[in-house]
């Protein structure tokens, strides 16, 4: 990619093909054409790019948190406070989010840290691809790093380079006065939003598709009474407008403007598209608690970031059909207490293999009336990993003399089986031969194990013929 | 209330006690096991529907807890509706459940964060209304916790069942302190009985009913659930024992 720059043209962007040869970026056109004979060079298009980027802030807008800017030429801002734990932990929801960059092959960096600058240096100059600085440790983190990361505009960098500044830490320990003096507020103002010591609002973007109600408050309000009762009246009027479209909210987003000019929020979720008031109402009463008010709320917004079509749907009126209770809003009060991915249901999955015969789906999946096949007893308990035991058997076929498990050594009084289960070829070359096989052993006092032998007790290619404890009976 | 009341002023007595126990007069309708030994132990022939009922297991069963899951998932196997399984750890075999008679698709899941998120969501699923039974894996069930449970499970009439299940073994003295459940079960695995051919019989267990509220405890020797999630007596002790038949018989000659 070519821009220009004044009267120059120069590469602004490149592949990693184009970086190996040594193209790099901020180098003039020709030079690189020079030095790599056939490079294939675009124009860039900087409103392209921008839509692009737009496109992006509002996809990070309904998958992972509310409040979300987009930071030409290359950046998306997320302010993640308390929606990280929905997505299971920081670090979990940058690797999510990478990897679903890069299925839409876009190549991506990401960092979570306590301020916007410190959160821009760590994304641009360390994160491979992912970095989380924990909170406190930014200035530490901050104080190795190039001028470069400071958003400041290239000339002054260049200017404090001439100085024979080279990290933000040396420019931290200059006065401040002398800097302004010479630099103008810019640099100190950046340094302290590095460093939090200033706000620095993030203004999120809005897009006219989405359902979004507001109210704006003549006086701030603070009290946790007052503001669930506006919260009803929001719903209401959402639930108004989501009725005109035919729509029901699936995800929803709770701005609170404080008159600090931060943001707090609240996101909730559903798990089939609504429009009760009521039920809404109920999942953001839940989550107020979370909500600080500060100096008082001047503006809230509730906006459905993410709806369905939702149709009338004709309850059951017949007298002798007993109508099945909805649980859809216990689900949702749930999901949005303990997080959406740890409800589930667990259906069949047609494979032999213990661990591989579960499968989860969400909790309203549609009903499949399917289930495990009931020939062979399955215990309650299967241990995440099967444990190796030591035991004594004969080979090929006899279930285990004794086996010691944990410490504890127990005497076999009965035994069931085996029950041969082999490996999945289609699924991992490695399981060509492998095969195990499940025995049910009872001991003296009455507890039942499933133990197995990894091989088939013959063949030394089947296994390693150790054996393993892999369930507790009941 | 048992229909063998010795007079009609206990039987009396025993309605006016319900009544101030504060029910509100309305009959609590109860879940029957099916069987006769164990539902006549129990108020009102069977485990009262919209109460808190404990069950532990003994041993080993302290820790792991699997012969009590089954019990537990018999017990919500026989009610109607959807059932909420609430646990702490994750390693509940969901197959081993359909095998007690709860189908896959009538079980949500919920894997809770703690001890409070799992209480959380136990009574929230209690005082929803819509559901069959409600299951909590949990260790500490303090009075507090089990009377607030009690009371949701009594406004909505849903069946609450914690299964109490430790991480270690020396902290399953803790079944002893004192909560608001209606009945406390201990389930323990027994030798099965041997088969005349190599191979494993239906396991067996010891049912012990520790408390009862408005009856007595009481010990069954039993069969683990079916796969419609009933329970079945040993059949000796059901026919009554072989030996004693040919005895008899030897006896009458």
């Amino acid at each position: 990619m070519a821009g220009r720059t004044g009267r120059r043209r120069l590469i602004t962007a490149l592949d990693a093909n184009a970086e190996q040869l040594g193209v790099r970026i901020g180098m003039a056109v020709t030079k690189a054409q020079a030095l790599v004979p056939g490079l294939v060079i675009a124009d860039s298009d900087p409103a392209a790019e921008t839509e692009g980027l737009n496109k992006l802030a509002l996809w990070a807008l309904q998958r992972i948190s509310p409040v979300v800017m987009a930071d030409p030429p290359d950046g998306l801002v997320i302010d993640t406070t308390g929606a990280d734990h929905l997505h299971g932990g920081e670090e979990a929801m940058l690797a999510d989010m990478i990897r679903r960059f890069a299925a839409a092959a876009v190549e991506a960096r990401a960092a979570v840290a306590d301020t916007w600058g410190a959160a821009h240096a760590a994304a641009r100059f360390l994160a491979r691809p992912a970095i989380v600085i924990p909170p406190g440790e930014s200035e530490a983190m901050l104080r190795t790093m190039p001028l470069s990361a400071l958003r400041l505009d290239p000339g002054t960098v260049s200017d404090l380079h001439t100085l024979g500044f080279e990290t933000i830490g040396e420019l931290l320990d200059q006065p401040r006065a002398p800097l302004t003096l010479r630099f103008g507020p810019e640099v100190v103002r950046r340094l302290d939003q590095a460093l939090g010591r200033i706000a620095e609002p993030v203004d999120p973007i809005r897009s006219p598709e989405l359902v979004e109600v507001r109210k704006a408050f003549a006086e701030p309000i603070g009290a946790p009474e007052t503001i669930a009762r506006y919260i009803g009246k929001l719903a209401d009027a959402l639930c108004l407008e989501l009725e005109k479209r035919g729509l029901g909210a699936r995800r929803l987003n709770l701005l609170f403007h404080r008159v600090d000019s931060t943001m707090q929020f609240v996101r909730v979720g559903t798990a089939q598209p609504v429009r009760d008031p009521r039920r809404l109402v109920r999942l953001f009463r839940d989550r107020l608690e979370t909500v600080d008010p500060g100096f008082g709320i001047e503006i809230m917004v509730l906006v459905a970031i993410h709806a369905e079509p939702l149709r009338e749907k004709q309850t059951i009126s017949s007298l002798v059909e007993e109508p099945e209770a909805d649980v859809s809003d216990l689900v949702d009060v749930l999901a949005n207490r303990v997080g959406e991915h740890r409800l589930c249901r667990f259906v069949p999955v047609q494979s032999d293999v213990p661990e591989r015969s579960v499968a989860r789906v969400a909790p309203l999946a549609p009903e499949t009336g399917l289930t495990w096949d009931g020939d062979w007893p399955r215990p309650p308990r299967l241990l995440p990993r099967p444990e190796p035991v030591e035991t004594m058997a004969l080979l090929p076929d006899h279930p285990p003399v004794w086996f010691t498990w944990r410490g504890v050594r127990r005497r076999v009084r009965r035994a069931d089986g085996p029950e041969r289960v082999r490996g999945e070829w289609w699924k991992r070359d490695a399981e060509l031969t492998t095969v195990r096989d499940y025995f049910r052993v009872e001991d003296d006092t009455g507890e039942r194990y499933w133990l197995f032998r990894s091989g088939d007790g013959e063949h030394e290619e089947s296994g390693s013929h150790r054996w393993f404890i892999h369930g507790i009976f009941g | 209330m048992p229909k063998n009341a010795a007079s009609p002023a206990i039987a009396e007595l025993r309605e006016r006690i319900a009544h101030l126990e504060g029910s509100g007069g309305r009959a609590r309708s109860v879940l029957p096991f099916g069987l006769k030994e164990i539902d006549r132990r129990l108020p009102g022939d069977g485990l009262a529907l919209g109460c808190l009922h404990e069950v532990a297991g003994g041993g080993n069963g302290a820790v792991d807890g699997a012969a009590a899951a089954l019990f537990v998932a018999g017990i919500a196997a026989r009610t109607k509706g959807k059932v909420l399984w609430v646990v702490t750890r994750t390693d509940l075999f969901a197959p081993a459940i359909a095998q007690a008679g709860l189908q896959p698709d009538r079980v949500i899941h919920v894997e809770a964060g703690d001890e409070k998120a799992l209480l959380a969501c136990f009574e929230e699923g209690l005082r929803h209304g819509g559901l069959g039974a409600v299951v909590a894996e949990t260790a500490r069930l303090s009075m507090t916790a089990s009377r607030r449970l009690q009371l949701a499970a009594e406004n909505s009439n849903t069946i609450g069942l914690a299964l109490r299940r430790w991480r270690r073994q020396t902290e399953a003295g803790d079944f002893g302190q004192p909560t608001a459940s209606v009945t406390r079960w201990r389930v323990s695995v027994l030798p099965s009985r041997p088969l005349p051919v190599p191979g494993l019989g239906r396991a067996r267990w010891l049912v012990e009913l520790i408390r009862c509220r408005a009856g007595e405890s009481a010990d069954f020797e039993l069969e683990a659930c079916d796969d419609t999630g009933r329970l079945a007596l040993p059949s000796e002790v059901a026919d009554g024992s072989p030996q004693k038949e040919v005895g008899r018989r030897i006896a009458s000659r």
